[in-house]
């Protein structure tokens, strides 16, 4: 009977969890990483981008994204849309052709993949006869025109993918025809470029590798005009008024032919090498666009002469008299231009997929501004280093925030995005959420988070505080008047930070009062507030050591930054002043801030800190290093040798040797070929060591015990069970927590009493795994509001009635004591039972699906398997786990942030953070419709997004209970 | 040695025992009643007043049926020497300054054979063993500390061991690596091979080796209690290490021959003895011998686990805090906010003074690594 009972309320519980909890990969933000393929599609207005992961990710207007995976792990290397059509044609490394579809479903767009399909030659033929290398989707959208390796065109029929082998051009058929006088005639090679004349669609060019180039009249099964040119072809464009042929070569000239002139004509009208006299490098596309009355753009890119820029990756843009060598921040994969309306209109933007970033150019306003992107914004223009996550962003802060950004992207181009395909079904977004991404060169970036698109709030740079390297050389790389190639830097990918101590480890933003506090490598720590306007001042710093008369070792490490002494001048925004500097200077490894109390806490190897950054003093330093601790006592971080800073440092190398290399004609390709073989014999090493691991207990003797890993502030009955004193708790990687109790002086004399902290409780956890965590739950069990929330009633006060409860989370185990006398009341094995350990922790709030008064708070835990845990708070039970991120990315792992709300993100690669989602009810996904197109042009949407109105559209259903006290509404 | 003492002896064995004692040369024989007897301390003191030895510190030794010389010094191990007797329980005393006895498994049966029973003097014997094994200093069960036991061998097939490795307490490190390797197993489709983990190194003067019950090549196939299949070397370690303090591995020993086997002819031997003269006869490591007195508290100690784990060291600081806080309230002004600890604090300011060491001074840190690392 009783047993009865309780599987009756498990199966209570069970229902009860399904409303709660439910587990999805929702949407990846950031640019892809290692796109291989671009196309686009004029009518649909949709973007694509391949990967060499075998991805296909679809962009249009911001908010529409579609993704689709080929089962095949290889590369995509061309992206074709079937023209007027919702289709699109994919090419894979491994020579199969794939056939994509938009298909609607319950109103909404998906993503299909609904045909594959590879060339087959005749039988005992080399692969090279059916190696496809150039693909023409013909303008009838029936057609797939195939040119292979070895020198055949196959037509093909789709969707369905019919081959029709009576159409077929085979090489024998052009080879007869080519005059004889041309030198390439014997072996014409590969097919490198099929172009359909645009004014006649059964005219196409063939182009082979060799240099030649066939007309060829797809009805009447016949080459037109042969075209000889002499060099290795590289990229063929046929111009809209289908008049002329440009060709593109390896020897960086390109040239334009007449069509429909006499066939032994040598009709070459022109032929250039734009960076000419000295050898140049191939133009490996060109495309020239007419426009209304005036002269055409030609863009092309490549081309660069070869000794003194061929390693700059540009793209030339020619139009009139203007001439400009766009030089990207990486390789190029590919480029298109948007023309405004129909034929024959100017061009409107240049879009450039570059190996690390998307870049749309504004080819209409003076000066071609860049356009910022609403999407696959390069998250790594520095290499990310730690990331913070707000929920709920008051409506103030949040328009401050915006205004000070707006005043940071003015040369961006006032353009609306180009590419408005779809419609962003999504609701608006329940509430604005912030995402801080932390960098290497000591940026904080600001991205809205709240939608499908992460979108470039405010970039904070905390360099201009310290003397650093870059000031000098800062401008290096401006062009100098008059020369020539004409570059100009675009882009704003940029990974070789100059001094890697500017790197921010941690971010603590109180979103109540914008009080910002950001640390960094070199064991800075700024304190910061939003001001509306610029101001010029000076930095306080204040050196704190944290060894606390520790004798008898040296810092090998890094040193310490050099703080400007003199006022800096700092723009609206975020703007530091105050700074703590951790001697010695190790990275700092926990950080938190209460505004309330105008306390900011700070941790690394050797201790902690207490600063309180209104009176600008420090209230308590902790030393908590074990003084046989020598590894953590040098600063192993600086001596251990990391690829990753190994291959950084090459790359550094050879980057710096490169400005003064250029004119010695040094190829620094064989130095990048020396430092990979170096790697790769380093790895090689490694990997020949036996996989063994050492079982051993946990010692206080092992390194790094005395690391402080979590730092939390609680108002809380630490001493005795009837007053609450303000605390502060430090939990460290030997398994120790510190408790603190604080006295603060009553708000009047805040600023001249000191703030005092006496040590109350110390615990050492028996099993001594790093404490990565630290929550007091209230008397109800739920876990204390954030400072200020409850002063802004966005949060229940606590209670302070019943008894509090301390949640120590370590990696192994979680674990609740009772307060004030701390006694263990009951823990929860992880380790101990799988193997995994907790590398992530949050506290976060369920909604139910099914009732809407109805949640609960429960710890959202990331284990070292890359599992996701639910415990429920405040007893501590498993909930439910679901895979998420592979056990060997570790990075993947170590990147995750949790919201509030149930959701989280990992970066998937250097430059794509990865969404999830553990409730049912705050759920960001993208939700877009794409309409069939229509075959006349002037269908366009008025522009849904751009820059001068960054505050799309404002989020009318989000519970803004804060905007009463907000003097100046939004229009609804 | 009087026949009709033993003839009556058998009559009333149900109710008395017989018991001669030796001391030095001397013998004692008298009766004790089985039901009516006390504990081991009423025996002790019997004893010196038997001998005439009142004062002398002694240790206590009976043979038990299979002739092992077994210590008494306890309630526990006194009321088995008591319920063995058959009826005549031959009790042993030594000085306990003189060169103790040695307790274990044959030890007396190996005398009883060469030099019969009256050639109990240790030390003769004790320097001819040592030309093959060093004897033993086997002390007081109080003295010692459990490191390591065979548990479940009734369970367990026979191929496999369950050890269960104390590390609580000892300053040894456990003292082992694993890594991966390939186990074949045999399924009813035949035989398989499945990825494993294994014992791959033993460090010198580790736990683990001492113990001589885990061998390089072993495979580990269970994690207290947890099956380790499917589970990667990462993870088997990570639970190894969050188990360290009582470590429980089911392994299956590389070298089957010295298995455990479910004995025929010993019918009463303790578990912990029988799995332990397995391990001694192939590891000729002397600690080994350690295991038939130890294993045998193995039961009782063995639900500990969780308090062992739970007994986190927890300081309250109060002593000093009250102390500062009085004195800041001194001297403060006192429109501060009240802080009534103080008040409600001096008795256990005076409890936490005597047991922390006062203060958060770095000298207290270390000591308190020390405490906790013993």
């Amino acid at each position: 009977m009783k047993r009865f009972r309780r599987h009756g309320h498990e199966t209570q519980r069970d229902r009860l969890k399904q409303e709660l909890y439910q587990f999805n990969k929702t949407v990846e933000h950031g640019f892809p990483h290692q796109p291989s393929a671009l196309g686009y599609s004029p009518s649909l207005q949709l973007l694509a981008i391949g990967t060499r992961s075998g991805a296909i990710k679809l962009y249009g207007a911001p908010g529409v994204e579609f993704m689709g995976l080929h089962d095949e792990n290889a590369a995509v290397t061309q992206v074709h849309f079937m023209p007027h059509q919702v289709e699109l044609v994919t090419l894979l490394d491994d020579n199969s052709l794939h056939m994509w579809t938009l298909r609607g479903h319950k109103g909404l767009s998906e993503l299909l993949e609904i045909g594959r399909f590879t060339l087959t030659g005749p039988p005992g033929a080399p692969p090279s006869v059916t190696r496809v290398t150039s693909v023409l989707a013909h303008s009838s959208g029936e057609l797939l025109l195939l040119g292979t390796e070895g020198g055949h065109v196959f037509i093909v029929e789709v969707p369905g993918f019919r081959e029709l082998e009576e159409r077929n051009i085979s090489l024998d058929q052009v080879a007869n025809s080519v005059p004889e006088d041309y030198i390439g005639r014997r072996n014409l090679e590969h097919v490198e470029s099929l172009q359909e004349n645009p004014v006649n669609p059964n005219q196409v060019v063939l182009g082979y590798g060799r240099g030649l180039m066939v007309i060829w009249d797809l009805e009447k099964q016949c080459a037109m005009q042969h075209i000889p040119a002499t060099q290795q072809l590289e990229s063929v464009w046929w111009t809209e008024d289908g008049e002329y042929i440009i060709s593109s070569h390896s020897d960086g000239s390109y040239c334009r032919w007449m069509v429909g002139g006499e066939d032994m004509n040598d009709d070459e009208e022109k032929s250039d090498i734009p960076y000419g006299h000295f050898p140049c490098k191939a133009i490996s596309k060109i495309v020239q666009l007419p426009t209304e009355g005036g002269p055409p753009f030609l863009l092309f890119s490549g081309g660069m002469p070869r000794a003194s820029y061929g390693d700059r990756h540009c793209i030339t843009v020619i139009h009139g008299k203007t001439h400009v060598a766009l030089d990207f921040t990486s390789r190029i994969i590919d480029f298109f231009a948007i023309r405004d309306g129909p034929q024959f209109s100017d061009p409107s933007a240049l879009v450039v997929l570059v190996e690390e970033e998307l870049v749309v150019i504004d080819l209409q306003t003076e000066g071609w501004p860049v356009i910022q992107t609403p999407y696959l914004i390069p998250l790594h223009s520095s290499a990310i280093t730690c990331s913070h996550h707000i929920s709920a962003i008051p409506l103030k802060l949040w328009e401050r925030i915006i205004a000070a950004g707006a005043m940071q992207y003015t040369h961006y181009s006032k353009k609306p995005w180009p590419i408005t395909g779809g419609q962003n079904l999504a609701p608006d977004p329940p509430q604005r959420d912030l995402l801080l991404t932390g960098h290497e060169d000591g940026i904080v970036n600001f991205w809205d988070a709240s939608g499908v698109c992460l979108y470039p709030m405010y970039k904070l740079s905390t360099a201009g505080v310290f003397h650093t390297d870059s000031d000098l050389n800062d401008n290096m790389n401006q062009g100098t008047e008059g020369e020539w190639p004409p570059f100009r830097k675009v882009g704003c990918f940029d990974p070789y930070s100059d001094d890697p101590r500017l790197g921010i480890q941690k971010i603590h933003l109180c979103k109540y009062s914008g009080y910002l506090t950001v640390a960094g490598t070199a064991g800075q720590i700024l304190v910061l507030e939003l001001n509306d306007e610029a101001a010029e001042q000076t930095v306080e710093a204040k050196v704190v050591d944290l060894l606390q008369g520790q004798e008898g070792f040296r810092w090998k490490g890094h040193t310490r930054l050099d703080v400007r002494e003199e006022p800096v001048l700092f723009p609206a925004g975020f703007q530091p002043f105050a700074l703590v500097q951790c001697q010695p200077p190790a990275v700092v490894t926990a950080l938190t801030l209460h505004s309330e109390w105008k306390l900011v806490a700070f941790g690394t190897s050797h201790g902690f800190g207490l600063y309180d950054y209104q009176q600008r003093n420090n209230v308590l330093i902790k030393c908590t290093l074990n003084p046989t601790d020598q590894v953590a006592l040098e600063g192993p971080l600086s001596r251990v040798k990391s690829i990753k800073k190994s291959l950084r440092q090459s790359f550094r190398r050879i980057r710096r040797s490169r400005v003064s290399l250029r004119k010695h004609h040094v190829n620094n390709a064989a130095k990048l070929h020396e430092a990979n073989a170096r790697l790769e014999a380093e790895l090689a090493e490694m990997e020949l060591a036996p996989v063994q691991r050492k079982i051993e207990a946990r010692s206080s003797d092992d390194s790094f015990t005395g690391l402080v890993r979590t730092l939390y502030f609680a108002d809380t009955f630490l001493t005795d069970s009837s007053h609450n004193t303000p605390s502060l708790w430090a939990g460290t990687n030997g398994g120790c927590v510190f408790a603190y109790m604080l006295r603060l002086p009553p708000a009047e004399h805040r600023a001249e009493e000191p703030v005092t902290a006496h040590q109350a409780k110390e615990i050492q956890l028996m099993h001594r795994a790093p404490v990565v965590g630290i929550v007091v739950l209230d008397g109800h069990g739920a876990p204390l509001p954030e400072p200020l929330e409850v002063a802004h009633d966005l949060a229940r006060s606590p209670d302070m009635h019943g008894s509090h409860h301390l949640l120590v989370i370590s990696e192994e185990q979680f674990k609740v004591f009772t307060l004030p006398k701390v006694s263990a009341k009951m823990k929860l094995k992880l380790t101990a039972i799988d193997g995994s350990r907790v590398r992530r922790v949050g506290v976060a709030w369920f909604g139910s699906s099914r009732t809407e008064d109805y949640g609960e708070s429960g710890l959202v835990v990331l284990t070292n398997q890359g599992d996701l845990h639910i415990v429920s708070l405040p007893h501590i039970k498993m909930q439910v786990h679901y895979p998420c991120i592979r056990r060997e990315d570790v990075s993947g792992i170590a990147s995750c942030v949790f919201t509030k709300y149930g959701q989280g993100f990992y970066l998937i690669s250097p430059s794509e953070f990865e969404r999830f989602s553990l409730s049912t009810r705050y759920l960001v996904e993208p939700r877009c419709l794409v309409d069939a197109p229509r075959q006349s042009f002037n269908q366009h949407r008025p522009p849904s997004f751009g820059a001068s109105s960054p505050q799309r559209r404002v989020m009318e259903h989000a519970l803004l209970n804060d905007e009463s006290d907000f003097p100046f509404h939004f229009t609804h | 040695m009087s026949r009709p003492q033993s003839r009556i002896g058998i009559k009333l064995h149900q109710h008395v025992i017989e018991v001669k004692s030796k001391f030095e040369a001397e013998y004692r024989r008298f009766a004790l009643k089985r039901n009516s007897h006390g504990g081991f301390q009423e025996f002790y003191h019997l004893l010196q007043s038997l001998h005439l030895i009142p004062g002398v510190e002694v240790l206590l030794g009976y043979a038990d049926i299979h002739g092992d010389l077994l210590p008494i010094n306890n309630d526990d191990n006194f009321h088995k020497a008591v319920s063995s007797a058959n009826p005549l329980l031959r009790i042993i005393i030594t000085k306990k300054e003189d060169e103790p006895e040695v307790f274990g498994t044959n030890s007396l049966q190996r005398r009883k054979k060469g030099l019969g029973l009256t050639g109990l003097r240790t030390a003769t014997i004790g320097s001819t063993h040592s030309r093959h094994k060093p004897s033993l200093l086997i002390g007081q069960p109080q003295d010692f500390r459990q490191i390591s036991s065979i548990i479940d061998v009734d369970i367990l097939p026979e191929s496999h061991r369950r050890v269960r490795l104390h590390k609580h307490g000892t300053h040894k490190p456990l003292g082992f690596y694993i890594r991966d390797g390939v186990s074949v197993r045999v399924t009813p489709q035949g035989v398989e091979k499945v990825p494993g983990v294994f014992i791959s190194r033993l460090v010198r003067g580790g736990l683990a080796e001492t113990t001589g019950l885990l061998g390089v090549n072993d495979e580990i196939l269970e994690v207290n209690g947890i099956d380790v299949v499917g589970k990667s070397l990462d993870q088997v370690t990570d639970m190894m290490v969050a188990n360290s303090h009582n470590l429980i591995v089911t392994v299956k020993p590389s070298n089957q021959r010295n298995n455990v086997t479910h004995r025929v002819t010993k019918s009463s031997g303790s578990v912990g003895s029988a799995g332990s003269s397995g391990s001694a006869r192939d590891s000729p490591s002397p600690a080994a011998q350690s295991n038939p007195i130890t294993a045998s508290n193995s039961i009782a100690e063995g639900d500990s686990e969780d308090e062992e784990d739970d007994c986190d060291l927890i300081m309250e600081n109060d002593s000093l805090l009250t102390h500062q806080v009085i004195n800041s309230n001194l001297r403060d002004s006192h429109d501060l906010r009240p802080l009534p600890q103080s008040i409600s604090l001096p008795n256990s300011m005076a409890a936490s003074m005597i047991s922390n060491h006062n203060g958060n001074s770095e000298e207290s840190l270390r000591e308190d690594g020390n405490i906790i690392s013993l």
